[in-house]
């Protein structure tokens, strides 16, 4: 799968219709960094293409797998009473895989020591953000679903994440994101999808 | 499998770190149980007639109390949008929840039941069909409080929905239930209300999985 | 057959059949109940029996039937709802609810009313007034559930999964209520067969056969009406509803939420 196609997708939300009739396009080795103002529908399109939520209409082609494909969205996915270890473990297991060694997965994105073993309750904003994206690092997926990944990182949280997601693009991976911020370093591949212009 | 395997283990690595919060059905039951002898004067005969009722009324609260935060952790937190990815059918992930879910809250209470059963003045007949119709029937219990916990986590305001949405479902697990053992009591075979149990627990381990499944991915999306 | 039945599904096209064929029902079916119930109270002899008060089943009888009629409809709009994703299936089933839920409570009440001068309690729990109750339960539950969730797909379709839950579950409870009723000694006499009484005289049999006819279209033309306002409701931005021509939509209300807060818009490219 290296291109993935969307024609005239129409998401709703409850009463209202958030993306009416949206068509684009990412091949592998881009990073589509999506806009728009609050509300504009980036949260839903990932959504809708993680296959987490129903789309009215439209096409998406080929869908992602499940297997293929990293989800983080606003929440972190992990529970409060296990430690950034035992999430990412767990995370692994649903996914079919042992991992030899979580903690090299989260030293990348930072984490050391009382990090890995304290409840995740008891980390930062940030550290929890860094545990999310050690996901990335455990397993290698050609496509990356990311919800404002840099909420609450700090500078150098996003020197990491601008690492990552360099050597991602670089690979020939391809990565969908949220910000409304602009994203660090110089990243390959760059374009950008606005959806307040788009609608 | 690995996957059913490691949810089973996760909900128990969880529950052991919050003793307090799993504790609280079993807490509720051993109240419930104790306060109705108090109620009744103690030698009255009719703490015998009462004690299978009391003791599977008893088992159907604990069981409503628990389910109710069966999905809420994990929507919250963002873990139950993972599952929904993942690869594994959301079916067998559900099972495993609510099989853990029946280790923890309800086993105790069917390892229990024997002893609540003599306290209540029960002859040690009637306590074995107590404790193998509870065995039978409290997976039946735990599965549809599941099915009900999934149809309304989506909804902010669906807490008070629940014993609505589970009650009529729960209504022949409790009359067979305590039909045996009354059956016991009173010198009638009680194999025919066990086999229903048992047919209610093949129905509900194979049926509400897959409808709790369904339920819950509608109630995200 | 099938194309005939695929036209009807799309809103507009069912709306203007529903719109010609519901006036209809209505006005037999309330012929057919007023004869019914004139023949059942004034033509009918009394019974032998219960004198007078057998005359309620005029209205009990057809109202126990379209109890589990409703819930019987509205689990298989449920099951159309789930697997065709059909937006009327849809609304069938959330509209349905409160129609079986009233039959339910008149059977419920006619029952406990009856019960009053034949067994001399209004509540026995007997195994019908029971599994009757316990129906009620599951209609308040798909009415409930309805209301909790402000998305009315979402809210459909979690009710449509109650009812095919519930529906599986009725004769459960039907059964297993009969079974732990037979073992209590005093009231085998409130057997099935003694309620219902099925060796009727053919001048009490025809006016119930009437009213019991009436119910049904009656409810029908409900049914269809209440549709019709759901379909109305979902679809009031697309262009056939305005054509229709209503005054004063609540669609042009800001941020388009109906004034009454009850289901929301249309979406488009559903299965219509």
């Amino acid at each position: 799968m290296s291109r993935l196609e969307v024609h005239q997708l129409v998401v709703s939300r409850g009463d209202r219709v958030v993306l009416d009739g949206l068509s684009f396009a990412v091949s592998a080795g881009e990073v589509l960094h999506i806009l728009g103002r609050n509300g504009a529908g980036k949260t839903s399109l990932l959504e809708v293409l993680c296959g987490l939520r129903r789309a009215d209409s439209g096409r998406i082609d080929p869908q992602p797998e499940g297997r293929a494909l990293h989800w983080i969205g606003h929440k972190n996915a992990l529970n409060p009473a296990l430690s950034a270890t035992e999430n990412l473990a767990f995370w692994a297991a649903l996914n079919g895989a042992t991992l030899a060694d979580p903690r090299a997965a989260l030293a990348a994105v930072g984490l050391h020591k009382g990090q890995l073993t304290r409840p995740a309750a008891q980390l930062s904003t940030g550290q929890k953000r860094r545990a999310a994206l050690a996901r990335l690092v455990a397993a290698p997926r050609p496509w990356w679903f990311l919800d404002e990944p840099l909420a609450g990182l700090d500078i150098e949280g996003l020197a990491l994440f601008a690492e990552l997601l360099g050597r991602h693009a670089a690979g020939g991976g391809a990565v969908l994101v949220t910000s409304h911020q602009p994203l660090p370093g110089v990243v390959p591949g760059l374009r950008h999808l606005d959806l307040d212009r788009a609608a | 499998m690995s996957a059913v395997v490691a949810v089973f283990q996760r909900e128990l690595r969880i529950a052991l770190r919050r003793r307090a919060e799993w504790a609280q059905p079993l807490v509720f039951y051993g109240i419930v149980a104790l306060l109705f002898p108090l109620g009744i004067a103690p030698e009255s005969p009719a703490l015998k007639v009462f004690a299978p009722t009391i003791i599977w009324v008893g088992a159907l609260l604990a069981a409503l109390l628990g389910v109710e935060r069966l999905f809420r952790g994990d929507l919250d937190d963002g873990s139950l949008e993972q599952m929904l990815i993942a690869d594994v059918p959301l079916a067998l992930l559900i099972a495993a929840k609510l099989a853990a879910q029946w280790l923890l809250t309800a086993a105790p209470l069917v390892i229990a039941s024997p002893l609540l059963g003599l306290g209540l003045g029960l002859d040690a007949g009637p306590v074995m069909v107590l404790f193998w119709s509870l065995l039978l029937g409290t997976p039946t219990l735990i599965f549809t409080g599941g099915f009900a916990a999934a149809l309304t986590v989506g909804a902010p305001r669906a807490g008070m929905m629940l014993p609505i949405l589970v009650l009529p479902l729960m209504t022949p697990a409790v009359i067979f239930g305590g039909g045996a053992v009354r059956a016991a009591v009173s010198g009638l075979p009680p194999d025919a209300p066990l086999y229903f149990l048992g047919a209610l627990l093949a129905l509900s381990l194979t049926l509400l999985p897959m409808a709790a499944a369904g339920a819950l991915r509608n109630a995200l999306g | 057959m099938w194309t005939w039945f695929h036209r009807l599904a799309s809103p507009p096209t069912f709306y203007r059949f529903a719109e010609r064929l519901a006036p209809w029902l209505l006005v037999a079916g309330l012929a057919l109940i007023g004869a019914g119930v004139w023949q059942g109270l004034f033509v009918a002899p009394a019974d032998y029996q219960q004198g007078d008060a057998f005359r309620i089943i005029y209205v009990h009888v057809p109202a126990a039937a379209l109890s589990l009629s409703v819930y019987t409809a509205m689990s298989v709009a449920g099951a159309v709802a789930l697997i065709w994703r059909m937006k009327l299936a849809e609304v069938a089933v959330v509209t349905a609810a409160p129609i079986g839920a009233s039959f339910t409570a008149l059977a419920l009440v006619t029952g406990m009313l009856w019960g009053k001068p034949t067994w001399g309690a209004y509540w026995v729990w007997d195994a019908r007034l029971t599994s009757e109750l316990v129906l009620l339960f599951l209609y308040l539950g798909v009415i409930g559930l309805h209301q909790a969730y402000s998305d009315p797909r979402t809210a459909a379709r979690a009710c449509a999964w109650l009812a095919l839950v519930g529906v599986v579950n009725v004769p459960i409870v039907h059964y297993s209520v009969q079974w732990w009723n037979s073992l209590h000694q005093g009231s085998t006499l409130l057997s099935a067969e003694a309620i219902t009484n099925p060796k009727m005289a053919p001048s009490m049999l025809k006016p119930l056969l009437m009213s019991m006819a009436g119910s049904y279209l009656f409810f029908g033309a409900v049914w269809l009406r209440r549709m019709q306002n759901g379909v109305l409701l979902r679809e009031r931005r697309s262009k056939w509803v305005r054509e229709i021509g209503l005054p004063a939509w609540p669609a042009d209300v800001p941020n388009g939420r109906p004034l009454s807060g009850g289901p929301g818009t249309a979406r488009r490219g559903d299965r219509a």
